[in-house]
Order: structure tokens, then C-alpha cells, then sequence
């Protein structure tokens, strides 16, 4: 196609203008030149177009197309002419060559014409789309930059704000500065002027003084019947130097009168502060001694040290003297222990609020979630139990039904299997009330295990009840000193010692007791969980996979060897699992021995009723 | 709870004796002595002009009369209805007359504060105390009736002078640091005195007997100070109320600032009981106390009976605007009252006329607000127990005590308006004085008091 579009022959001028104007020619220049020379064969060409060959000029168009067609590179229309002056013959087979390899070219052209137009097409989309995105984005660009602009433009308007604030504040604060010294300065020039004003006045005063009394006013002076008594019934004393030292000698009396008194209070206030203190002391030693052993295990560096002096707190204790020493020589060191003391006890304290913190939110998560996992399993496992059984049953009916059919046919079998089975029955019999026996035993069982877990429930309420008194109790105990707290301590001490040595006994029996993962944790979960036992119905199928567990149990007891069942029997805490297992295997006997029984044994009884 | 008849009254010059054992009342110019229970008169006297001031001696033998128009004192003698003393100061005239805690000197005080005169009625001997100062309270005695101490100017400057009363001789003389010294006040164990400085600023001082410095105390500056000045009966708490409407506690070791109480007038806390007067008439009752149940119901006396109701909170209390251009802005805490067995503090503040406010001082919490319909006009402790007394210038009395309060209307034809009260030293009578009547209203039903004076009255 390369080589096809650019020929560029001078003598295929009008041929290539003729394309160039069907086909876009390549090159504007010279399309025009090829224009302005083929204008005198406009005509001609049209005629040429409208009518290429006729009767007259078939040899021309010939000779003219094959000369186009070599131009174009494809072989002569005519036969290998032999000489030159001889007529060319016409090759067929050429022409048909040549027109099948144009159609070929021409179906090309529009294959790929049509490729073209539909890219074309694609990138014409592509381009509207790429012009919509820009003209987006340039409107996205648009109103951030608007945005941005009004931003601006508020950050300057608030700064604006500020500076006048700002401006404002420092307004006031000189005002105000300003107003203080004014105030200050009107204080002072007050004060200046009532003192001019109060030296006028006092001048005043002063001269009317001279003028009132050195009058020698006859007016001044006192009429009295007689003269009354002292109310002390003395008489006046004179005026000497001794009263005047009397005088001082009864001040500073009452002075130092009024001095004891308030010293004989501060005293009084200080033994009672004293005895507190030496009973509050006395008290932290007797509650933080048991605890001795704890911390060391702990190896707490800290509160290690600090016990050491507790110990020597409670012998210096003996020696009650130290307590009446005056402050001085005892008080740091009194200071300083109480504030151990106090330190170990609020850690303590702490510690125990934690403990019950933990008691009242992980202890309960953290024993019932094992516990509940524990039951989950415990679940799973019972349905899947449950299921087995189910199909057990499905699988039982389906043979009841086979041999109910095939019984129906035929009845000498039946009563072959009859009398065959009679042998049976007595055995089966057995197993029966065999099977029974246990199913009670394990309703027993299972009773007595929901019994157990209330009542460990029960337990357990009460001795957090019993621990939260104490808790308080102790509390109570640190805050008054009342003299109670001896047993408390002892009660104290005995929980702090053997508390964790206590609560694993207490958590494992129930994980013992019972199998079925019964909640251990919190006696509320318990109790719920005891109470709600019968109502729900994952309970209740519980009880049925519990029964039917039992009776496949009982069966594969039977059928396995008596070694096997009496652990069964004897060991109650015997996991379902074991059972399970141990039914699973034989389940297709046992169900079918069981079934054969029943069947039997309503066959027995039809036989009997007549 | 019973009321005597109506006696007539001039000037509120009604005063119970030191002993209890009468009760003195003027009329114009005659003194009218009753017994305090039969209130039949023991003595009249008759001075020579309209009395403006009585006091008793403290032993109750004297009572002094002063004339301040005429510049005259006249003593009467309880036990002498014949003796008679008149001291007149002349020229110089008299502004204060009052006893020495003896109740054998007179001290009288001079026009424009020149001097202080101490006249003896013993002998002859006239002393002089010259530059007192004129100021709220510049005269106060120990409870022993020891010393004097006296607030002196001299040369634009503050002074306090400690004299022995026995004698009259300086003690002590020792200038303060005030710009103005207001008042003085002994601590009631006698060992400490108070000294605080004018409104202009807030400035309290506390001299020992022997006028050493003990300690200063300044709230704030550059505003109005201390309004008013109150020691507690075991001068364990020196309590000091200001213009900023809040009182402040001080303590008597540190002398540093324990606590301070402010007068918000809206009251949030519901811990806080607030009992509200209402002028209502309904047979409910609100608020009753553990005053003696009323006898038989005597009548209605009375149109518009009041009774507390206890609101609830919150409860906003009607203030007052002060006029802040006017010299003494009705602000701040214009009265203080320890009870007598300094548990309790009543106060007042000035900008929420209307209302009592009691404070417990053992937790240093708002105990107890009474509104009351119109401004309080006095209240006063009973001198025995925790009861505080008020009237409000209406026909009424107001009691309260920490078991509830309970507002009384005062028998009698026409209004009686109760201008002042003053217990009696038992606390079982209360005198109630108008513009020119009073009356004593009995606390006990004892039979015979009851029986003695007709008129009764049941409270609502």
C-alpha cells in the first residue's frame, strides 16, 4: 500500500488528481498544481468518468489500464508480444488476475478504512472526554482558587480582627493602668487634703478646747446626793509608781493566763492527736505484719524495706516512752514511718480495689469464659451427638419399615425370625432394664450435678458477700480506731494468706464435678444458668442426647465387654466423648438390635393379644 | 409563746438590767423601772428633760439618763430612790455618755470629740482623756471590765490607748498603721484587741494586750473595705464583713483567713434550706418549730397571718441596686451575729435587705437562708441557746432555731410595728419595741406569766 500511494509518475497526473479528489490526497501543493493542470481536462474527465469505455475506445481503455495497472505495478493486460509492431493480444486471465487482486486491495482499503474511521471515532470520544475532564478540572481549578481567594481573604479578615483585639486589649489595659494611677493620685492628694483639712480642724479644736475649758465653767460639774461606795467596797488607791507596776504585773498575769490556757488546749489537742496517731500506727502494724510474707514472696524491693522498719516500728512500740518525748527528737523519724505506713496501705489498698475490680469484672469474664468455652464444646459435641442419634433413628425407621414390608410377604420368615428372636427377646429383655437402670442412674446424675452447681453458686455468692463486708469492714476499720479490729485482722489474715491458696480448691471442684461445663465463674451466671437448665430447649434436647447417649451407651456396653462397661458405670464422670466414641462404632448394631427389640416386642404383643 | 399588754415607749429606750431583774423604759422625759416577769413598776424617776440614752450599771444598782440636748447626765439609783446625781458638761456639751464597767465612773464624751470625761461617783476626782477619736466605735471595755481601750488622733494619726479602769491609768499607748481607724473591738477573752480602718480600705489589725502587733489582714485593695466587725463569744473566730458582700472568717492562732462566706443571691445547693416568708392565710404550716405548741387558738388578731415556706431550690433573692454614686452604697455585709455558743453566724447583707443568712461555723457551710417580706431591720441571738431573733419593722417576729424558724404576729389593737428587740438574759422573753410602744412576748408558758398578762397570742 506504501509503495501504492506514493508514485508520484508524471503520467498518472490526472489519474492521482482523480484519486486525490476521491481519496484525500496527501499533499495540498500538489493537489493544486495537479487542480491547475487538469482543468482543461475537466471536461473530459467527467466524460471519461460518466462512461470510461465504449464501443469505440475499448482498445484505448485497455491500453490505457494496463498502462495504469504497470504503473501500478501489477503485469500487463497483454500477452508477451513477440515483436513490437505486432497487436498485443489481451491476456484474460491477466485482467481477471489483476481485478481479483484490486477487489482484494479494494476490500483491504475499506478494512482498513473502516478501522480508521472507527479509531477515529475512538479518539474523537477519547478527545471529547479528555475535553470534558479538562474543562472539569479547570472549573474544579476555578473554584478553588475562588475558594482559596476567600479564604484568604478571611484569614485577613480575622487577623485584621485580632490586631484590632489585640489593639483593643492593650487600649484597656492602659486605661486601666492609667485609672490605678489615677486612683492612686486622688488617694494621695485625698489623704493630703484631709490632713491639711484635719491640721485645721485639730487647730480648731484646739483653740475651742482653750476657750470651753480654761473658762473655769461654773456650769461643769457634778451634783451628787453623797457620794456611793466602791462596788468592790474598797477604797481608791493612789496614783504611785507601784500601782503603775501593779498595773503591768496584772496585764501581763492575764497575758500569760490567757497563754496557759491556750497552751493547756494545744497540749490536750496534741495527746489527743498523739493517741490517735499511736493507735492508727499501731493499727497499720498489726494490719501490715500478716501481709509480711506476701510481699517478700513478691520481692518487692520497695515494700521489702519498708516491713523491715514496720518490724522495728512494733518493737520501738514496746518502749511507749518514745511516744512522750517531745516532738522534736521523734518527729521526723514518727513522720516518716507513719508516712510508709501509709504508703504500704494505700498500696494495698489499692491492690485490693484492683482485686475486686478484677473479682467483679475479669473474675467473672475470665472463669466463665473458660467455663462457657468448656460448655460450648460441651454443646457442640452433644449436638453433634444429637445428630448421629437422629440419623440413627432415620436409618432405624427405614429397617423397621424393610422388614415391616417384607415380614408383610412373607410370613413363614417372619415367624422363623420369631421363633429365632423369642431366644432373643429374653436377653433383650435384660438389656432393657439393664439400659433403664442406667438411664435413671444418669437422670440421678445429672440432677445431682445441677444441685451441686446451685449450690456452688450459692457458695460462691456468699463468700464474695463475706469478702465485700470485710472489705468494708477494714475499710471502716482504718478510718475509726475502734478496738474491734483484732479479729478483723485475724480474719484478714487468714483470707490474705490462704486466698490463693483457697480459690483454686473452690474453682477446681466444680470444674470436676461437672462435666458438662456447669460456670464456675460468678454465682450469678451460675444460678442463671441452673434456673434457666429446663426451660431452654438446648436443654432439653441436652437431656435427650443425654438419654439417648445413655441408652447407645448402654447398648455398646452390651455389646462390648463387661471390662469396659463397669468403669462406665462405677466412674460417673465419665465424658460423653468416651461414650460417643464408644457407641459410634457399633452404633449399626446397636440400633439395630434395639430396633429388632421394639419390633420384636410389639410383634410379641400382637402375638400375645389374640 | 405570750404576750404582755402594750406599755408606752419613747425614743426605743427600752433596756433589760445586767441582772435580769428589770426592765427600764422611758417616756419623755420620766424612766419607768418594772420588774422583768410582773412588769408592775418598781421605780419611776423624772429628769429634767426628754432622755435620749439609758444605760445600766453593770451591777445594776444605776441607771444613767443622758440629756444630750442639755448637755446632761442624770444617774438614778435603784436601791436609793432618793439619791440622785446630775452631771452637766456645760459648754463643752455631751454627745456619749456611758458606764465604766465598774458602774461607779461616767465616762461622757464631749462636742466635736474634744475630750472624754470620766466622772467618779465616789469621790471628787474628775479624770480627762483628751484626743478621742470620733469614729464608729472608739470605746471598748474588756469583758472583765479590766482595761479601756480607747481609739485617739493625734497629729493625723491613729493611736489606741490601754488604760486600767481601776485607776485610770495609761497602760499601754501604741500608734496603729490605718489611714482612718473605724473601730475597736476587744476579743471577749480580753487578751487581743481589734482595730480596723474606715470603708476606704480593707485593713484589719490585731494588737495583744500588751499592743503588740499580733497580725494584719487585707483582703483586696483599691475598694470599699470593712462594713462590719464581729468576735465569736470564744474569740476562737474574729468575723469581718465588707463591701464586696462576702464576710470572712479569721482564726485566733495564725490570725490568717479560715473561710469566706459570699451572699450570692441565688441559692443552688439544695443542701441549703431556704424558707421563704409568705403572707398567706391557710391552715397549712410549714416550717412549725419546736417553740411550745400553741395554746387554745385565741382568735383571729391579726388580718394578714405570714408563714414560712421552705423553697425550693434554685431560689433567686430580691437584691437591691445600689446608688454606686452615693456615699454608703447600700452594699455589703452591714451586720454580724455569732450565737452564744458560737456555732452559728448570722449575717445580713445590705444589698439583699430582705434576707437573714445563717451559717453553720462548725462546717463553714451556708446553713440556713429566711427571706423575709420587707427589709430586716434588727435580729438578735438569744443570749442561752441558738436562737436568733428578728424583726423587720412589720407586726410580726421571726424565730429561728436550727429545728425550723416560725414568724409570730404580735397581738394587740392597731399595728404594732416592731422597730427593735432585745432578749432578756434568761432568753425567755423578748422585749419588742415600736415607735411608741413595746411589749414583752414570753417564750415559757410558765402558769403564772401566762395567767399574769391576758393577752395571748398562738403563732402560726
Amino acid at each position: 500500500m506504501g509503495d501504492w500511494m506514493t508514485v508520484t509518475d508524471p503520467e498518472s497526473k490526472y489519474i492521482s488528481q482523480y484519486t486525490s479528489e476521491t481519496k484525500m490526497s496527501p499533499s495540498s501543493l500538489y493537489s493544486q498544481q495537479v487542480l491547475c493542470s487538469s482543468i482543461p481536462l475537466s471536461k473530459n474527465v467527467h466524460s471519461f468518468f460518466s462512461a470510461f469505455c465504449t464501443e469505440e475506445n475499448i482498445e484505448q481503455s485497455i491500453s490505457y489500464l494496463d498502462q495504469e495497472l504497470t504503473t501500478f505495478g501489477f503485469p500487463s493486460l497483454y500477452e508477451e508480444s513477440k515483436g513490437k509492431e505486432t497487436k498485443r493480444e489481451l491476456n484474460i486471465v491477466a485482467v481477471l488476475n489483476c481485478m481479483n487482486e484490486l477487489l482484494v486491495l479494494q476490500r483491504k482499503n475499506l478494512l482498513a478504512q473502516e478501522n480508521v474511521e472507527t479509531q477515529n471515532l475512538k479518539l474523537g470520544s477519547d478527545m471529547d472526554h479528555l475535553q470534558n475532564c479538562y474543562a472539569k478540572l479547570k472549573e474544579q481549578l476555578e473554584t478553588s482558587r475562588r475558594e482559596m481567594i476567600g479564604l484568604q481573604e478571611r484569614d485577613r479578615q480575622l487577623q485584621c480582627k485580632n490586631r484590632n483585639l489585640h489593639q483593643l486589649l492593650k487600649n484597656e489595659k492602659d486605661e486601666v493602668q492609667k485609672l490605678q494611677s489615677i486612683i492612686a493620685s486622688r488617694a494621695t492628694q485625698y489623704n493630703h487634703d484631709m490632713k491639711r483639712k484635719e491640721r485645721e480642724y485639730n487647730k480648731l479644736k484646739e483653740r475651742l478646747h482653750q476657750l470651753v475649758m480654761n473658762k473655769k465653767d461654773k456650769k461643769i460639774a457634778m451634783e451628787v446626793l453623797n457620794y456611793v461606795g466602791r462596788a468592790d467596797g474598797k477604797r481608791g488607791s493612789w496614783r504611785t509608781g507601784k500601782t503603775e507596776a501593779r498595773n503591768e504585773d496584772e496585764m501581763y498575769k492575764i497575758l500569760l493566763n490567757d497563754y496557759e490556757y491556750r497552751q493547756k488546749q494545744i497540749l490536750m489537742e496534741n495527746a489527743e492527736l498523739k493517741k490517735v496517731l499511736q493507735q492508727m500506727k499501731k493499727e497499720m502494724i498489726s494490719l501490715l505484719s500478716p501481709q509480711k510474707q506476701k510481699p517478700r514472696e513478691r520481692a518487692d524491693d520497695s515494700t521489702g524495706t519498708v516491713i523491715s522498719d514496720i518490724e522495728e516500728d512494733a518493737g520501738e512500740l514496746s518502749r511507749e516512752s518514745t511516744w512522750d518525748l517531745s516532738c522534736e527528737t521523734v518527729r521526723e523519724q514518727l513522720t516518716n514511718s507513719i508516712r510508709k505506713q501509709w504508703r504500704i496501705l494505700k498500696s494495698h489498698v489499692e491492690k485490693l480495689d484492683n482485686q475486686v475490680s478484677k473479682v467483679h469484672l475479669e473474675g467473672f469474664n475470665d472463669e466463665d469464659v473458660i467455663s462457657r468455652q468448656d460448655h460450648e464444646q460441651e454443646t457442640e459435641k452433644l449436638e453433634l451427638e444429637i445428630q448421629q442419634c437422629k440419623e440413627m433413628i432415620k436409618t432405624q425407621q427405614q429397617l423397621l419399615q424393610q422388614q415391616l414390608a417384607t415380614a408383610c410377604d412373607d410370613d413363614t420368615t417372619s415367624l422363623l425370625r420369631d421363633c429365632y428372636l423369642l431366644e432373643e427377646k429374653e436377653r433383650l429383655k435384660e438389656e432393657w432394664s439393664l439400659f433403664k437402670e442406667q438411664k435413671k442412674n444418669f437422670e440421678k446424675e445429672r440432677r445431682s450435678f445441677t444441685e451441686a452447681a446451685i449450690r456452688l453458686g450459692l457458695e460462691r455468692k456468699a463468700f464474695e458477700e463475706e469478702r465485700a463486708s470485710w472489705l468494708k469492714q477494714q475499710f471502716l476499720n482504718m478510718t475509726t480506731f475502734d478496738h474491734q479490729n483484732s479479729e478483723n485482722v485475724k480474719l484478714f489474715s487468714a483470707f490474705s494468706g490462704s486466698s490463693d491458696r483457697d480459690n483454686p480448691t473452690v474453682h477446681s471442684r466444680p470444674r470436676q464435678k461437672k462435666p458438662h461445663g456447669a460456670p464456675s465463674g460468678s454465682p450469678v451466671c451460675t444460678s442463671k444458668l441452673t434456673k434457666s437448665l429446663p426451660a431452654s430447649p438446648s436443654t432439653s434436647d441436652f437431656c435427650q442426647t443425654r438419654s439417648c447417649v445413655s441408652e447407645h451407651s448402654s447398648v455398646s456396653v452390651l455389646n462390648t465387654t463387661p471390662e469396659e462397661s463397669k468403669p462406665n458405670q462405677v466412674g460417673r464422670e465419665c465424658t460423653n466423648q468416651k461414650w460417643s466414641v464408644a457407641s459410634r462404632p457399633d452404633s449399626q448394631e446397636g440400633c439395630y438390635s434395639g430396633c429388632s427389640s421394639t419390633y420384636a416386642n410389639s410383634h410379641v404383643e400382637k402375638d400375645d393379644l389374640p | 409563746m405570750n404576750f404582755s399588754e402594750v406599755f408606752k415607749l419613747s425614743s426605743l429606750l427600752c433596756k433589760f438590767s445586767p441582772d435580769g431583774k428589770y426592765l427600764a423604759s422611758c417616756v419623755q422625759y420620766r424612766l419607768v423601772v418594772r420588774d422583768a416577769n410582773t412588769l408592775q413598776i418598781r421605780q419611776l424617776y423624772t429628769c429634767l428633760d426628754q432622755i435620749q440614752h439609758i444605760e445600766w450599771s453593770a451591777d445594776s444598782l444605776f441607771i444613767l439618763c443622758a440629756l444630750y440636748k442639755r448637755g446632761l447626765v442624770q444617774v438614778w439609783s435603784l436601791e436609793q430612790p432618793e439619791w440622785h446625781c446630775k452631771i452637766d458638761e456645760g459648754s463643752a456639751g455631751l454627745v456619749a455618755s456611758c458606764w465604766s464597767p465598774d458602774g461607779r465612773h461616767i465616762l461622757n464624751t464631749t462636742e466635736f470629740h474634744l475630750r472624754i470625761t470620766v466622772w467618779s461617783l465616789c469621790t471628787k476626782s474628775v479624770s480627762y482623756i483628751k484626743y478621742p477619736k470620733a469614729c464608729q466605735q472608739g470605746v471598748t471595755f474588756t469583758r472583765d471590765g479590766r482595761y479601756l481601750a480607747l481609739a485617739e488622733r493625734r497629729d493625723c494619726k491613729d493611736y489606741v490607748s490601754i488604760l486600767v479602769c481601776s485607776d485610770w491609768q495609761l497602760l499601754r499607748h501604741f500608734d496603729t498603721d490605718t489611714q482612718d481607724l473605724a473601730g475597736i473591738e476587744w476579743a471577749p477573752n480580753g487578751c487581743v484587741l481589734a482595730a480596723w480602718d474606715s470603708c476606704l480600705e480593707y485593713k484589719i489589725l490585731l494588737y495583744s494586750l500588751d499592743g503588740r502587733l499580733l497580725s494584719t489582714f487585707c483582703a483586696y485593695e483599691w475598694s470599699l473595705g470593712i462594713k462590719s466587725v464581729a468576735w465569736s463569744p470564744s474569740s476562737q473566730f474574729l468575723a469581718v464583713g465588707s463591701y464586696d458582700g462576702k464576710v470572712r472568717i479569721l482564726n485566733h492562732v495564725t490570725w490568717k483567713m479560715i473561710t469566706e462566706f459570699g451572699h450570692p443571691a441565688t441559692i443552688n445547693n439544695p443542701k441549703i434550706v431556704v424558707y421563704k416568708e409568705a403572707e398567706k392565710s391557710p391552715p397549712l404550716v410549714l416550717g412549725r418549730l419546736a417553740f411550745p405548741p400553741p395554746r387554745a387558738a385565741a382568735g383571729p388578731l391579726s388580718s394578714t397571718e405570714s408563714k414560712y415556706e421552705v423553697a425550693s431550690v434554685p431560689v433567686s433573692l430580691q437584691t437591691l441596686k445600689p446608688a454606686a454614686d452615693r456615699a454608703n452604697p447600700r452594699i455589703g455585709v452591714g451586720a454580724l451575729a455569732f450565737s452564744p455558743d458560737s456555732c452559728f453566724l448570722a449575717t445580713r447583707s445590705d444589698s439583699v435587705p430582705t434576707a437573714v443568712w445563717i451559717w453553720d461555723i462548725q462546717k463553714l457551710r451556708l446553713l440556713a437562708v429566711l427571706e423575709q417580706l420587707s427589709a430586716v431591720r434588727c435580729f438578735q441571738w438569744d443570749p442561752r441557746q441558738a436562737r436568733l431573733a428578728i424583726c423587720t419593722g412589720g407586726s410580726k417576729v421571726y424565730l429561728w432555731s436550727p429545728a425550723g424558724c416560725v414568724s409570730v404576729q404580735v397581738p394587740g389593737e392597731g399595728d404594732f410595728q416592731v422597730l427593735s428587740l432585745c432578749w432578756h438574759l434568761s432568753g425567755d422573753s423578748l422585749a419588742l419595741l415600736s415607735k411608741d410602744h413595746f411589749c414583752l412576748c414570753f417564750l415559757e408558758t410558765e402558769q403564772g406569766v401566762g395567767t399574769a398578762f391576758g393577752q395571748r397570742a398562738d403563732h402560726t
